[in-house]
């Protein structure tokens, strides 16, 4: 199953932003969670979580560091910042409503 | 395990990091964290059992598009798209260090071309007294040359075989002070205006060089010619506000900045900003939709209906054209406007697109102008001998009857290609074909017309 390429757009926010909330977290290790989580039914085009990451950055919901990986290069790091917690928050609220009222409706549709 | 060599893998990568950061959205660090994702991928892709090239590749397909990729960072940083109107100018794939180079060249040059105004007063010739004629008939030659200098050094072009372009200007030089002008007669008004228009086309070898001297390249010269307008226009406005608040400061505290304003504000600012301004236009190159083009087709309709309007008007009414002194510059300068909406028109112009209805009324426009002015030559011929033939009169007859060449052509290549029958590649060629001329014609009037009308 392919989901559509505005649900991948709209959720990507909250997704990135509930991976941060994990812990601090770099691009590739952020698609691969992504990837896990999903069972690999959220497939993202690698590149793509840049700009999204670099959104959120300018937006204040993470911070970045550039720092060291395992194998000595440089790597640019994120971390949720408190806005970042509290945006997580309203758009979790945000999809519980569109959560609930799909499945309201879908429930109905099974028993009618 | 990897069928690359390890040095080849390093290659690959390379390539790929140079090929990402040509992207202008695309900035240093981000490539850098981009190529750590990739080596990421690419890692575990061969510890997952690919060989080395393959995981490259797959590696490389699984980042995205890079055209969607940079539209995504451009969204994501849209400043950067408009930094780069001012630091990056030029091509995308020039290396970063001449387009540094490139600010410190046109930002020197534009200094001198401020400080050659203030060469002459070195040698007694200060700039007020009564010596403005002298400048302003002089104008073009204290910019023009640094202009020159730029585009050959902005499209590489060898210093020593292109030294055969400052004859023209010394040439120019030499026709505008040697003779013995009466400061605001005839004679040195038609200098003043049409040096600048005569050396305009060594700026325009300067700029093709390179290039080709065929249609496109004078084509990229009259788009730049008419963007350079423009941001002239601009730049002057601003540097209005600046005089005046200068003024003002001074002007608050006891002290009368007049001197600066006339001596150097005004005159280094203008001379300096024709070479920022070709500058600014060089560097936007392709980045944004040009402007010339667009106030053609704002104001194409509305000449066209204004046109109409007066045609039929002196139809209905039968009111002839006043036939006054200043009546056959007015309908040159209506026809040098007729022959800019076209010029700007065709410069935006898909060639090969089919006739549509703009192009129809680009054809309404250029005859009803062709008529206006028809009617004002008759008006004026008969009378032409009353007023005698002073050397503004022929200059002007002159001009007219070169547009009239330009816009009859144009009128019939517009018809054919309304109706089929020719292409419009034909009328931008004709177009282009023409535009020496006006040039040499500026040429001629600086050279012939001060001996021949005495001096006047």
């Amino acid at each position: 199953m392919e989901l559509s390429k505005d649900l991948v757009a709209a959720s990507a926010t909250p997704l990135v932003l509930a991976i941060l909330a994990e812990g601090d977290s770099y691009g590739y290790a952020i698609i691969k969670r992504v990837a896990e989580l999903s069972g690999g039914h959220l497939q993202w085009t690698d590149g793509m979580l840049y700009p999204v990451l670099h959104r959120l950055e300018r937006q204040g919901y993470v911070s970045a560091k550039w720092s060291e990986s395992e194998a000595g290069r440089r790597r640019k790091y994120y971390r949720i910042t408190k806005e970042g917690r509290a945006q997580l928050a309203a758009q979790r609220a945000q999809w519980q409503v569109v959560d609930g009222t799909l499945r309201g409706i879908w429930r109905e549709a099974r028993t009618a | 395990m990897t069928a690359f060599a390890d040095g080849s893998m390093e290659e690959q990568i390379s390539h790929w990091r140079a090929y990402v950061g040509r992207r202008q959205a695309i900035q240093g660090p981000d490539v850098e964290e981009l190529e750590g994702h990739l080596r990421d991928q690419i890692t575990a892709l061969t510890e997952a059992g690919l060989a080395g090239d393959e995981a490259f590749l797959v590696a490389v397909k699984r980042m995205g598009s890079l055209d969607a990729l940079s539209r995504e960072f451009a969204r994501a940083h849209s400043e950067r798209l408009w930094k780069q109107l001012v630091i990056a100018p030029g091509g995308a794939d020039e290396p970063a260090n001449t387009r540094r180079g490139e600010t410190l060249v046109a930002l020197s040059l534009a200094v001198a071309a401020g400080l050659a105004v203030k060469v002459p007063p070195l040698f007694g010739l200060p700039l007020v007294d009564g010596n403005e004629p002298i400048y302003l008939r002089n104008a073009s030659l204290f910019v023009f040359p640094l202009l020159v200098a730029y585009f050959l050094w902005k499209r590489g072009a060898e210093m020593i075989s292109s030294l055969w372009l400052a004859l023209p200007f010394a040439a120019g030089a030499l026709f505008a002070n040697v003779y013995p002008f009466r400061d605001g007669g005839d004679t040195w008004v038609l200098t003043t205006l049409h040096l600048p228009i005569a050396l305009w086309l060594v700026v325009g070898f300067a700029y093709v060089r390179g290039r080709r001297f065929a249609g496109g390249g004078r084509m990229d010269f009259v788009r730049y010619s008419g963007e350079l307008a423009i941001y002239y226009v601009l730049i002057a406005l601003g540097g209005i506000v600046f005089t005046a608040f200068t003024m003002m400061m001074f002007r608050s505290i006891g002290i009368n900045a007049e001197w600066l304003a006339q001596r150097w504000l005004v005159p280094c600012g203008a001379a300096g900003a024709v070479i920022v301004g070709s500058w600014l236009v060089e560097a936007k190159q392709s980045v944004i939709e040009n402007m010339a083009p667009v106030l053609t087709r704002l104001f194409t309709p509305l000449f066209t209906i204004l046109l109409l309007g007066f045609l039929a008007t002196m139809a209905w009414t039968g009111s002839p054209i006043k036939v006054e002194r200043e009546v056959l510059i007015g309908f040159d300068l209506l026809l040098v406007l007729v022959v800019g909406l076209v010029l700007y028109a065709t410069s935006a112009r898909d060639p090969q697109a089919p006739p549509d209805l703009f192009d129809g009324m680009q054809l309404v426009l250029v005859v009803s102008a062709l008529v206006a002015n028809g009617l004002a030559l008759a008006a004026i011929a008969s009378r032409i001998s009353e007023f005698g033939f002073t050397a503004n009169r022929v200059a002007a007859l002159g001009e007219n009857l070169i547009l009239l060449v330009n816009l009859a052509g144009s009128a019939w290549l517009y018809w054919r290609f309304l109706r089929k029958q020719g292409s419009f590649a034909a009328l931008e060629a004709w177009q282009m074909a023409y535009l020496p001329v006006h040039s040499v014609w500026a040429a001629l009037v600086v050279v012939l017309f001060p001996p021949l009308f005495g001096y006047r």
